[in-house]
């Protein structure tokens, strides 16, 4: 099966600041232990909630960026739902959305290389006009 | 004169319906709507993929209500609407954007 992509953020109770390292270290591992890879972990910093969690008005956010078959996602948020030190997270399935915007971005540029061509040459469109349009999509 | 008569034609006869809750400032403000072009901001900067962490840039589709704002007043086109809305609803959840406010 192919891999999926998925970007976890993660809420950390701010008196427990010190901790965040090895919070985001703990839950890397669980991850590959489970047979996913993280490819990015980043510390968001410090900042407002933008409303209470638990009588908490702020925490720290961690980003995390797994490649993986979705077992290791499961194992990730049940750990972090039993944390108490993680207020909130959410996991968002990325892989999609990116191949599609992917594919939109191919499809403007096809769109881009061929447009001038058009308008350049309309009446003897047929001939050369389809040798440019090759050359300069590549 | 003509000139006149013809903005009544165009915006006063529609007044009792359509036009009211699109300008609420009333008047004679007919010119102003008609050059007003609703155009999706995220077509012009070719976005392909609205990430929900950005909340400087979803900010601005959230008035003080804390509500989203519909497309019929940001212009936004369907496709980058919903990912809109969808980039919102996920911030709302870890507390980046706000559910109310008041």
């Amino acid at each position: 099966m192919e891999k999926r992509q998925y970007e976890v953020v993660f809420i950390v109770d701010p008196t427990a600041d010190e901790e965040v390292p090895k919070l985001t270290e703990s839950f890397s591992q669980i991850v590959t232990d489970q047979g996913g890879t993280v490819t990015k972990a980043e510390t968001m910093g410090k900042r407002q909630l933008a409303y209470e969690i638990l009588h908490h008005k702020d925490g720290t956010f961690v980003l995390l960026e797994i490649e993986g078959s979705g077992r290791e996602i499961a194992e990730l948020e049940r750990r972090m739902r039993v944390n108490d030190r993680v207020l909130r997270y959410i996991t968002v399935r990325v892989d999609e959305d990116r191949r599609r915007a992917e594919k939109l971005k191919a499809r403007r540029a096809r769109k881009a290389a061929k447009r001038p061509e058009r308008g350049g040459s309309s009446p003897s469109r047929r001939g050369p006009a389809m040798e440019f349009s090759d050359t300069s999509g590549e | 004169m003509s000139s006149n008569y013809e903005d009544r034609q165009r915006g006063g006869g529609y007044d009792s319906d359509d036009d009211g809750d699109r300008r609420p400032m009333g008047g004679r403000g007919g010119g102003r709507r008609m050059h007003r072009r609703r155009v999706c901001r995220f077509c012009i900067d070719k976005v392909d993929l609205i990430d929900f962490k950005d909340v400087r840039l979803l900010q601005n589709y959230l008035p003080e209500r804390g509500k989203i704002l519909p497309r019929r007043i940001s212009g936004s086109c369907a496709t980058h609407q919903r990912m809109l809305a969808e980039a919102i609803k996920r911030a709302r959840n870890i507390a980046l954007l706000p559910y109310t406010t008041d």
